[in-house]
């Protein structure tokens, strides 16, 4: 029988998710045995080769490609998993949802004390995609299956969440495993 | 004119896209790296308290979140007057920085890099990534995950937490290292340090092997820059700044990082949300530079630990000790840099200085500040601006892949021309372009915490296709007629 298929993604995220993932350490390699890698940031597949069982997403959505990266993946995906605090709710780069953008692209490119600008520029090519005027969890975009909270989840939530899916088993983490920092 | 995309750029963490350019000849015009996500950070720290600042910034990067936890704390031990830290708090904080180098290097070379050395740069994508390596090389990847975990093992027992952790506050630090703890960490000691010196080893060989096509591959002349020991001794965590020209000349030297504002600028492009960091002095054209493992082992004299002190002699050698201007050289400048981390974290956990309990100090109170340190990836910058109700009025991070933007768009550049040109584009030969890219590490996640793009409006829409948002908020008509006209006209 072949082996469901994981997908993974960083979206508005800091890649800290993605470590966890890998703090399984050495079941890692249990993991490749139960499991095919798809589309991944730690592998080479920019696109999906097929139909995935399981996608994981950190980061909520802060520009267009974002949301388009998302809607693809729930295509791709039978069961959608935000995984952690900025899928699940936006994290901390939704502070910015609370200040002007043009108060923030402001600091960043006209006023810091290190910033050489002399025409004013603002990047802005079309090969940029475009920002959201906030950043939204990944469920106000699109339906999500299960949240995994945590900034990160720990190595242990990841792994037990997932074994227990991919054998079709119910999970029940203890009360340690489930926490929001 | 041909556009072609690599997007997104894989094995490396973050976001960013190439596009490529060619002429009706197939003759490359144009490479960019572009860095296609922004954050924020430095706006939306403002009015946050400063001694939460250490422990928001890690949010970053979840790859080096240490670095910029430590780099935040530093500058906050200044805002609280605590400069000269107790030796408790400041070996806790060493012992975390080389926990971290220790494991991110780790996970670059294993995770990341290793199966474009060990299958070829033109292997199956399907087999060229750690799978494939745990599959064909069982014992090299067991090495590789195992010594990532010792390292998240030691940021575990001195920040509380693996990923985002709490353990540097303003002044110093939260806890000391109990004796248990260190024992734990000393039974696994040896064996990283054997396998440490085996990737040394992996990537000498590898790069000595191929010197002939990796010379010439992606690389060209640069300055450099990184912080050095007082006595120029290669220094992670605290030290003054240097920057060398490609022939080894000193640009400047012993700056102090509180004015490193005197001597760096960043500049704005249009189609990266990354700046464009350079030496004011030599201004954008000629002052941009490289920063990471290869650019400290070119601006150090020496480093303070017997067996990486002898691997950096072998790897000068091969420039007959001047500067090392080979990008692909920064794999074996990394591993000889995880070889110094373990020499310091077995240094440390024989020092029972950890066990202390003098862990915190604070003296008057400044309101500007700016903390420096060798994040793995380069040279990392935090400078701040308190009140005096405690609220951040003023942030500038200039994080390490910044640093390194116009050399990998360099790389870009040199390996479409050197590969692309002229020929037939094949899977192979666009997986040298991330090569070159991977070659330095770059954290991308850390380097778009800057914003740029002006808000436009966007729409949401749910599953079922139905509109559930569309808004333009915060976004006035002026604004936005600015933007478009910043916007480059379509080629
Ligand atoms: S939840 Fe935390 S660890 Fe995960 S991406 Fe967000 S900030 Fe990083």
């Amino acid at each position: 029988m072949a082996k469901p298929r994981v997908a993974t993604t960083s979206l508005a995220g800091c890649f800290g998710c993605h470590m966890s993932l890998l703090d399984i350490d050495e079941r890692i390699l249990q993991l490749i045995e139960l499991v095919d890698f798809d589309k991944s940031p730690i592998d080479d597949f920019k696109n999906f080769t097929g139909r995935c069982a399981v996608g994981l997403i950190e980061g909520g959505c802060c520009n267009e490609e974002n949301v388009a990266v998302l809607r693809d993946f729930r295509a791709h995906c039978d069961v959608l998993i935000s995984v952690g605090d900025c899928a699940i709710m936006g994290g901390i780069p939704a502070l910015r949802n609370t200040i002007p953008l043009e108060e923030c692209y402001r600091e960043a490119y006209l006023e810091g004390p290190t910033v050489h600008n002399p025409a004013g520029r603002i990047p802005n090519d079309p090969e940029l995609p475009l920002l959201l005027n906030k950043v939204y969890p990944c469920h106000e975009v699109v339906k999500v299956d299960y949240h995994l909270p945590g900034c990160p989840p720990l190595a242990d939530t990841l792994w037990q969440a997932l074994v227990a899916l991919l054998n079709n088993q119910p999970l029940e983490l203890p009360y340690e495993l489930v926490k929001y920092d | 004119m041909k556009r072609v995309v690599i997007e997104p750029v894989t094995r490396v963490e973050g976001h960013g896209k190439v596009t490529i350019l060619l002429d009706a000849q197939g003759c490359v015009q144009q490479a960019r790296l572009h860095i296609v996500e922004f954050r924020g950070f430095e706006r939306f720290v403002q009015g946050r308290p400063f001694w939460e600042v250490p422990v928001l910034v890690q949010r970053l990067c979840g790859i080096c979140p240490v670095s910029h936890h430590l780099a935040a704390a530093k500058a906050m031990d200044r805002i609280v007057g605590g400069e000269k830290l107790t030796p408790t708090a400041e070996k806790i904080r060493r012992l975390m920085h080389y926990g971290q180098f220790f494991q991110s290097h780790a996970l670059h070379f294993f995770h990341l890099c290793s199966p474009d050395l060990l299958f070829g740069f033109d292997a199956d994508p399907a087999t060229r990534n750690v799978v494939g390596v745990a599959g064909r090389y069982p014992d090299l990847a067991v090495q590789g995950v195992m010594m990532r975990k010792y390292g998240q093992e030691i940021i575990l027992r001195t920040a509380g937490k693996k990923i985002h952790g709490t353990g540097a506050i303003p002044g110093g630090v939260n806890k000391n290292l109990s004796l248990t703890e260190r024992d734990e960490l000393l039974k696994d000691l040896e064996k990283n340090l054997v396998w440490s010196r085996k990737a040394v080893h992996i990537a000498k060989e590898y790069t000595v092997a191929h010197l002939e096509e990796l010379t010439p591959f992606g690389s060209f002349d640069s300055n450099h820059l990184s912080i050095v020991r007082a006595d120029g001794a290669l220094e992670l965590y605290d030290g003054n700044l240097r920057a060398i020209t490609p022939g080894g000349d000193k640009i400047f030297d012993q700056v102090d990082c509180q004015n490193y504002f005197g001597y760096l600028r960043e500049e704005v492009r249009s189609w990266s949300y990354m700046k464009f960091p350079f030496i004011k002095a030599l201004g954008p054209a000629d002052g941009w530079y490289r920063v990471g493992p290869l650019a400290r082992l070119n601006t150090c004299d020496f480093i303070d630990t017997p067996e990486a002190e002898a691997a950096r002699r072998e790897f000068t050698a091969v420039t007959k000790g001047r500067p090392n201007n080979i990008t692909m050289a920064y794999h074996w400048a990394r591993m000889i840099e995880l070889l110094h981390a373990i020499e310091k974290i077995a240094e440390l956990l024989h020092d029972p200085d950890l066990q202390g309990t003098d862990l915190t100090v604070s003296g008057e109170r400044r309101g500007e500040t700016v903390g420096i340190i060798e994040a793995p990836r380069g040279t990392l910058i935090h400078h701040y601006r308190v009140d005096a109700q405690d609220q951040v009025t003023m942030a500038n991070l200039i994080v390490s892949t910044t640093h390194n933007n116009e050399p990998m768009n360099r790389a870009v550049q040199r390996v479409a021309e050197q590969f692309l040109s002229g020929n037939e584009i094949t899977e192979g030969l666009l997986n040298r372009v991330e090569v070159a890219i991977r070659a330095y590490d770059p954290c991308l996640s850390c380097a778009t915490h800057a914003l740029g793009r002006m808000p436009l409006v966007v729409e949401l829409r749910d599953a079922a296709g139905h509109l559930i948002d569309q808004r333009g908020r915060g976004v006035s008509a002026a604004a936005l007629a600015a933007a478009d006209a910043l916007r480059p006209a379509a080629p």
